[in-house]
């Protein structure tokens, strides 16, 4: 039986080489081209408008393409493409930043914020009519120029008023009656027009909102000779500044 | 023929003034009064008859008559004005009217009815479109060496230069016969008028003719007082931004630079040098006094610290070492006096509404303003008075009529402006400095605050 075992050998040597030579055949292949590099991602970011006041918004819009991670500054992580709301406060220079696995490319967009006018000082329709209605002027006794009591009264409310509208300015003018000689009294209608700045400024009223002056007895307010008249002139009077 | 001891000359060229003196101490109260008036020495000088003839026309034609008219006119009312003459009046003269020396009739003016002392006469004629006038001042009780003075005068022809030859021929009268004092015929008067329809600065000759606006700021102008030199009225002016002094260059027609202070600034008064102005300014948070160099507005120098109004300085105008002023820091405005820096205060007046102090020339007499009882419901009047400085008594001058204030000496120190309103508006009125021949000189619109020139 030394036949059957020389075939049995044959078989598993051919085998083993069979094997060995279709092992060996792999090896001996050449090797598949790599594969082509991933493209870069291309990136691009703009705003709209691009000047703006401080407080209003801007639109900003993006596109990129090959890009798996989109950051913009001061926003944050955004989709590949996409536009997005924003209100910088202050100018800006935005930076969207693609990566991907081709690289990374950048894009940016400059906002202009500027400083918005100053809102007018609206003393609102109706202020001069207002004080006209509530500011009331303060009256004096013959040659005096102390604030007696109804005239305290008076000008405490005054205060009041004027603390609740900041904004209104005033002068006050100083007058007399007829009698008493011209050049004296520009000295009283002085004094008295102090007196009653001097009472406000004491109840709150900022002094830079206040101007003062004296028309003696040059401007009165009646012309009667009696004391209901001269009574009418011997005061402090307000007069809204425009 | 000028006297050293001004007290003197005064009263003695006043004889009227020193009588109604006396006559006014007899009613007042003090009977400490009666001492400073009795030092008057001239109580029983006579005035100058003086006769002033109409001037003979030496030429026919126009506008010789008009000329003519005018300075006849002018010269009379400037003699008569002068408070210091007889004027002899012209229902007495002789018809024949002298034209030169040679025409006069001596006895015809000695005698009665004229009884003249002294006569003026002359001749006016026009050729050329010029005036010329010839004027003689003769003593006519002096037959021998009789002429006092000889003029010749020669202006363009017009009636405005007609007065101004008769009132510089008056002021030479003056001159000569009254002691050496100037003559007011030339001066001027200063005053507020609002008959533009602001109250603005004018003018007007001593005896109410040619008034005439000189500001235009057309806001509201008060208290005018004239340079010394005569060439600068200071005022103050309430404009918008509050009251502040004004200086009008009369030369220029126009405001010169006067610095601004905050506040209420307001009645300025020169020094007699024209050097300082003196003023009430507010800028301290009151009316205070102040002084200020006139001509470069440099040298702020306050005067009072006192809390109540500080107004209306006058300086002494013989000295200027003095000013009077108003102040209300007891309560109603008085009169005081005090050094020209500051110095030195004393109070004039006792009581009452005293304001519008206004310094004679010859330094010795303080005129004011005086409501000597003031308060609700009182009766009575506002009235010019006039106190001797040195001893603080007083007469007054003004007779109890309507409000009278702002009293102004003339250089002469004979006569005083002051305002009135007792023909029913404030109006500008003179009288002599005894209160007599009290006359209106303004009637349009209404006037107020005289300033009398310094010559």
């Amino acid at each position: 039986m030394k036949q059957s075992r020389t075939k049995w050998f044959l078989v598993v040597a051919s085998f083993a080489v069979l094997m060995t030579v279709s092992g060996c055949a792999k090896k001996q292949t050449p090797p598949p081209p790599p594969p082509a590099p991933p493209p870069a991602p291309t990136a691009s970011l703009s705003a709209n408008p691009s000047s703006i006041e401080k407080g209003q918004s801007t639109t900003l819009t993006w596109q990129t393409q090959n890009a798996t991670d989109v950051n913009i500054t001061g926003v944050g992580p955004v989709e590949p493409s996409g536009s997005r709301q924003v209100s910088p406060p202050d100018s800006i220079t935005f930076r969207l930043t693609a990566k991907g696995p081709g690289g990374t490319q950048e894009a940016t967009a400059r906002v202009t914020v500027t400083a918005p006018p100053p809102p007018p000082v609206v003393q609102g329709p109706g202020d001069e009519e207002l004080f006209a209605q509530n500011v009331k002027d303060a009256f004096f006794d013959y040659d005096k120029y102390d604030i007696r009591a109804d005239a305290q009264q008076a000008l405490q409310a005054d205060a009041q008023f004027l603390a609740q509208h900041p904004n209104i300015r005033f002068t006050i003018e100083g007058h007399c009656d007829e009698r008493g000689s011209t050049e004296y009294n520009l000295g009283l209608g002085d004094n008295r027009a102090n007196a009653a700045r001097n009472a406000l400024v004491q109840a709150g009223v900022s002094a830079d909102r206040i101007k003062t002056i004296s028309y003696g007895k040059e401007k009165p307010f009646c012309t009667q000779s009696n004391e209901q008249c001269w009574q009418q002139n011997r005061r402090a009077h307000f007069v809204y500044q425009k | 023929m000028r006297r050293c001891n001004i007290a003197y000359r005064y009263l003695r060229m006043k004889p009227s003034l020193a009588v109604v003196f006396a006559l006014l101490c007899c009613t007042a109260l003090a009977s400490a009064q009666q001492d400073w008036i009795r030092t008057g020495t001239g109580l029983g000088i006579e005035k100058v008859r003086l006769a002033a003839a109409d001037f003979k026309a030496t030429t026919t034609e126009a506008p010789i008559a008009d000329l003519n008219q005018a300075f006849n006119d002018t010269l009379f009312a400037d003699l008569e004005n002068a408070g210091i003459f007889d004027m002899v009046s012209k229902s007495f003269y002789p018809l024949q009217v002298p034209g030169t020396p040679q025409e006069i009739n001596f006895g015809a003016w000695s005698n009665p009815p004229p009884n003249a002392s002294m006569v003026a006469f002359g001749n006016l004629g026009v050729a050329g479109g010029q005036v010329s006038v010839q004027g003689w001042l003769f003593d006519v009780k002096n037959q021998q060496s009789p002429q006092v003075l000889g003029k010749q005068y020669r202006e363009a022809a017009t009636v405005d230069n007609a007065r101004l030859i008769a009132h510089r021929f008056a002021n030479e009268i003056i001159f000569r016969l009254g002691g050496g004092i100037q003559g007011i015929a030339e001066s001027k008067i200063f005053f507020i008028s609002d008959r533009s329809g602001h109250k603005e600065v004018w003018s007007m000759d001593y005896d109410g003719a040619n008034q005439k606006q000189v500001t235009r700021v057309g806001e509201i102008s008060l208290s005018p007082r004239v340079s010394p030199d005569g060439t600068r009225v200071a005022f103050s002016a309430i404009g918008g931004g509050g009251s502040n002094i004004l200086m009008w260059s009369l030369e220029l027609n126009r405001l010169v630079t006067f610095p601004k202070f905050g506040g209420t600034n307001a009645s300025p008064a020169w020094s007699p040098d024209g050097k300082s102005i003196a003023f009430s300014s507010s800028r301290s948070g009151d009316p205070e006094l102040y002084t200020i160099d006139a001509d470069s507005g440099t040298g702020l120098k306050r005067l009072t610290n006192y809390r109540g109004t500080d107004i209306s300085p006058c300086f002494n105008p013989k000295s200027g070492a003095q000013i009077a002023f108003v102040s209300g820091r007891t309560g109603l405005p008085q009169i005081y006096m005090m050094d020209a820096d500051g110095a030195n205060l004393q109070r004039m007046t006792d009581g009452g509404y005293a304001v519008s102090p206004s310094w004679s020339p010859n330094g010795q007499f303080l005129l004011f303003a005086w409501f000597r009882k003031y308060g609700p419901g009182e009766p009575g009047a506002q009235d010019v008075y006039i106190m001797d400085v040195a001893s603080k008594q007083w007469v007054q001058l003004t007779t109890g009529t309507g409000r009278n204030d702002f009293p102004s000496w003339s250089p002469d120190g004979r006569h005083i402006v002051f305002q009135s309103n007792r023909s029913g508006s404030d109006q500008i009125w003179t009288m002599l400095a005894d209160g007599t021949q009290a006359r209106q000189l303004t009637t349009q619109g209404r006037n107020s605050m005289p300033n009398w020139s310094w010559r």
